[in-house]
């Protein structure tokens, strides 16, 4: 049962980032999570001294306004001139300070398990359950992902056309009079809730391999959008549920297991794939000079 | 601040500090440029698994070993990165996420592996990963002045040939330079520069010291020659501040104090700069639209006025 | 439509002025437009051509000014309104094919929920076909060539099925087949009394296209009808004694003060 509760959890993690890391990555902004997991941190901080309590309610809620600030602050800077990428790691690198000096400042209230916030442990995912009136209904991460993944398939499938033409043509998508900004802070937003609710159970770093990995992958399999996406999902899936076997056959990190097969995937597709393989391509060259030579 | 004069331990990592500082804002100047601000932060975390097998294979903890390792796992990165840009469509913000994440978590595999196994004792890797300036040591010093001094050398040395690469790849390939080397060349000094600077400030923020000060430094010139000084200097200053105030109080560390000084450098210039700064542009922007009413008045009278008016009651 | 009976000039603008340094790069810029005629946005490199088209659209900021598009404001009457950006401003390896990309030009229509469907598909592939793409529909952009393409962002704005529209240099680095192919969708548009402004950088082609022609130095030199406006001394008025240069090398001067407003 633990098994299928972990793999349940990555797979839902997987399918979150999944879908918006396609647009993520095709408006090339692909390190917009990386820099959200980090930047939680001073949100975590605060909420577990403010409330006194680790409640996971409190971590969450400080966490998803710190997601949301950290998304509203690039795009300030943004704005006021600074590259894209520079202005992502200006601004998590100096949230994640202002955590840390969270942490040693109260360093005798908090225990805070640093590592913890960072790589979590998704293994401990099916201890925490969610009991209502006595009910045991299962994991809390479960449960919380499951809505955050319902949330993401709604706003995008009612949205698809106005998320796709904002990703392809934003010049376009103005001039016809869909507000690009908005939309655009609806899928940060998305980015942002998918974050903070990943990041306790599987780690920043799982959500950020399973962000951009596996649309990578799917980039490099497909031509079209909507196919980009349902691969980009089956490709998550197969990462998480093999990388869970992985880490039972290893007995190493799971979250890790789960990017590195991922990884795998990756390396063959970009070796592989019929339309943008490197073999297949340089295959191509090599048949068609010889063609040439006759 | 008197301990700074006495204490010749805090004056070690006062040097240190600074040249650190100096040599990532060199650096960071040209990767800022190339727009791979983010490729600090991808060989920071690609250093783990370098880390890793270098324990795994000498099961000995020398931060010497540690660097090799990490610096080797960090051009391996660089070439994955090059490779991935060059020969698939993916662009380069995801080919840096991909090589960091998967490095990463095979970092993680290998770290667990570790536990699991009989190597015994393994804190000092995370003490590599999360950075500790406060307990360096003159070895430690003498290790970052020489390669500050590479770093800066070699900066110097290639900086016309870094420019160009960074303003116009295309252009260099037709001068008849091997664009492709440079890169690499290039890269793999931002290696060093970042697993030296991992030791001081930890995984996380070592990308700080390479974006922060470049981009504060482009907003107070356009001359890439003044822009990689200044970039230097906005290094230096925040290392020597953080450490300053890291030494005055008991319990904060002095990476994230040296990381958030220079944030606020970011800050002052972003809001300061001369020609870029936000409010260089909102007095230029007005100062326009008032010139602008203002000679529109002096041509057509109270027309400009009217016609605002009457716009107004038509909405 | 009811507009195109009204009489009303499809667009009006009034004091347009933008700036993005301290000096505007257009300067009080007024017009009206005339129904049905193809009409040549004409200057030296820099003096706010593309703009003044996106301050137009709305797409930048401008100091003051106001856009009339049949009479009432741009806001209102998007949908009439059809745009083609320059080629460079989206990145042709996205996950598309031709098709996808001219049904794009249909989501003004659509409204908030609704998606593409059938019709949609039918109205993107007769674009397709008259730009002479059709065997193209399926093709994935970025396997297109520079021309193709730009006919696969001529056949979206066909499907925006707009009564006025602005282009963004549609002839800046195509192939003869394309241009030719340009020209005549140019005056099919006519045909079907639609108005059209063109961005346009080559002088040699103006009089054979173009009824009217707009000529634009920062300010509006001139605008009317191509006979009598494009003439030796107008020419020299916007181009100053840069015009025997412009004459020989009409695209190497760069272009800085517009790069600066796009990044």
């Amino acid at each position: 049962m633990s098994g299928f509760w972990i793999m349940l959890t990555g797979a839902l993690v997987a399918s979150c980032c999944g879908i918006l890391g396609c647009f993520l990555i095709l408006r090339r902004m692909a390190l917009v999570g990386d820099a959200i997991s980090h930047s939680v941190l001073p949100g975590i901080v605060i909420a577990f001294l403010v409330s006194g309590s680790r409640d996971s309610f409190f971590m969450l809620f400080g966490a998803a306004i710190l997601g949301f600030l950290t998304v509203f602050l690039i795009q300030l800077f943004q704005q006021s001139g600074v590259q894209n990428d520079a202005s992502i790691g200006v601004v998590f690198t100096s949230l994640f300070a202002a955590g840390v000096l969270l942490v040693s400042l109260n360093a005798q209230h908090v225990d805070l398990d640093l590592d913890c916030v960072l790589y979590g442990e998704i293994a401990y995912v099916q201890w925490n359950t969610l009991v209502l009136g006595g009910v045991d209904l299962g994991p809390k991460a479960v449960w919380l992902l499951g809505i955050t993944l319902f949330i993401i398939v709604v706003l995008i499938t009612l949205f698809y056309k106005q998320f796709k033409l904002c990703a392809f043509d934003p010049a376009l998508a103005a001039a016809i009079g869909i507000p690009v900004a908005l939309f655009h802070y609806v899928l940060m937003g998305l980015v942002s809730m998918a974050t903070v609710s990943s990041f306790e159970s599987v780690g920043a770093i799982l959500v950020v391999g399973l962000l951009i990995v596996p649309p990578a992958t799917a980039y490099l399999l497909t031509d079209r959008l909507g196919a980009m996406i349902g691969l980009s999902l089956v490709i998550g899936v197969i990462s998480s549920v093999g990388g869970y076997y992985a880490a039972a056959a290893l007995d190493a990190s799971i979250a890790g297991c789960m990017v590195c097969v991922a990884g795998v995937m990756f390396v063959l597709a970009f070796l592989f794939s019929p339309s943008h393989g490197f073999v297949v391509r340089k295959l191509r060259q090599r048949v068609s000079a010889a063609r040439e030579a006759y | 601040m008197l301990n700074l004069i006495t204490d010749p331990n805090l004056q070690w990592i006062l040097l240190g500090s600074m040249l650190l500082g100096i040599s990532t804002g060199v650096v960071g100047t040209f990767a800022y440029l190339r727009k791979q601000s983010l490729i600090g932060d991808t060989l920071a975390h690609a250093a783990l698994p370098g880390i890793c097998i270098a324990f795994m294979l000498t099961e000995v903890k020398s931060v010497g070993l540690f660097m090799i390792g990490a610096i080797v796992a960090g051009m391996i990165a660089t070439v994955g990165i090059s490779w991935i840009t060059r020969y698939s469509r993916i662009k380069q913000d995801a080919a840096m996420g991909i090589v960091l994440s998967v490095f990463f978590g095979l970092g993680i595999v290998l770290l667990t592996q570790i536990q699991h196994s009989s190597y015994g004792n393994q804190s000092g890797l995370d003490k590599f990963l999360f950075g500790q300036a406060a307990s360096m040591t003159a070895k430690d010093v003498y290790t970052m002045t020489s390669v500050a001094v590479v770093l800066i050398v070699v900066c110097a040395l290639l900086f016309k040939e870094f420019k160009l690469i960074s303003f116009d790849p295309g252009y260099a390939r037709g001068l008849g330079f091997s664009v492709a080397t440079l890169e690499q060349l290039l890269l793999w000094l931002v290696t060093i520069a970042v697993v030296v600077g991992i030791q001081a400030v930890g995984v996380v923020l070592v990308a700080a010291l390479l974006i922060t000060p470049a981009v504060s430094a482009r907003y107070w010139t356009d001359r890439l020659g003044v822009m990689t000084v200044l970039s230097g200097l906005f290094g230096a200053l925040s290392g020597a501040i953080g450490t300053w105030v890291s030494a005055g109080t008991a319990q904060l560390p002095t990476g994230p104090l040296s990381v958030l000084t220079a944030t606020a450098v970011f800050v002052a210039s972003v809001l300061f700069g001369p020609q870029r700064g936000v409010i260089a542009k909102l007095v230029r922007r007005r100062t326009a639209k008032r010139d602008w009413a203002a000679e529109n008045a002096k041509q057509s009278g109270a027309g400009v006025g009217a016609s605002a008016k009457e716009r107004g009651v038509s909405a | 439509m009811a507009a195109n009976k009204s009489g009303i000039a499809p667009l009006t603008v009034t004091n347009m002025t933008v700036a993005y340094q301290k000096k505007p790069v257009v300067r009080n810029v007024s017009f009206e437009v005339t129904e049905g005629e193809l009409i040549g946005i004409i200057g030296p490199n820099g003096a706010g051509k593309s703009t003044l088209i996106k301050a137009i659209l709305g797409l930048q900021p401008s100091l003051s000014g106001e856009t009339l598009v049949y009479g009432k404001p741009y806001k209102t009457q998007r949908k009439l309104v059809g745009y083609v950006p320059q080629r460079e401003s989206v990145d042709w390896d996205f996950p598309t094919n031709a098709l996808d990309v001219v049904m794009m030009g249909r989501y003004g229509q659509l409204g908030l929920f609704r998606r593409p469907g059938a019709k949609e598909k039918a109205i993107g592939m007769e674009c397709l076909a008259k730009v002479g793409m059709a065997d193209f529909a399926g093709r994935q952009i970025s396997q297109l060539s520079g021309g193709q393409q730009q006919r696969v962002f001529l056949a979206r704005a066909l499907a925006q099925d707009a009564t006025l529209y602005f282009m963004d240099e549609p002839f800046a680095g195509v192939d003869a087949a394309t241009e030719k192919a340009i020209i005549q969708l140019l005056n099919e548009l006519k045909r079907q009394g639609k108005t059209v402004l063109v961005v346009h950088h080559d002088l040699a082609t103006v009089e054979q296209y173009f009824d009217s022609v707009m000529l634009l130095n920062g300010e509006l030199v001139a605008y009317g009808p191509t006979s009598s406006t494009f003439t030796e001394e107008m020419l020299q008025k916007a181009y100053g004694g840069r015009l025997t240069f412009l004459k020989s090398h009409a695209n190497a001067e760069d272009e800085p003060v517009l790069i600066a407003g796009r990044g």
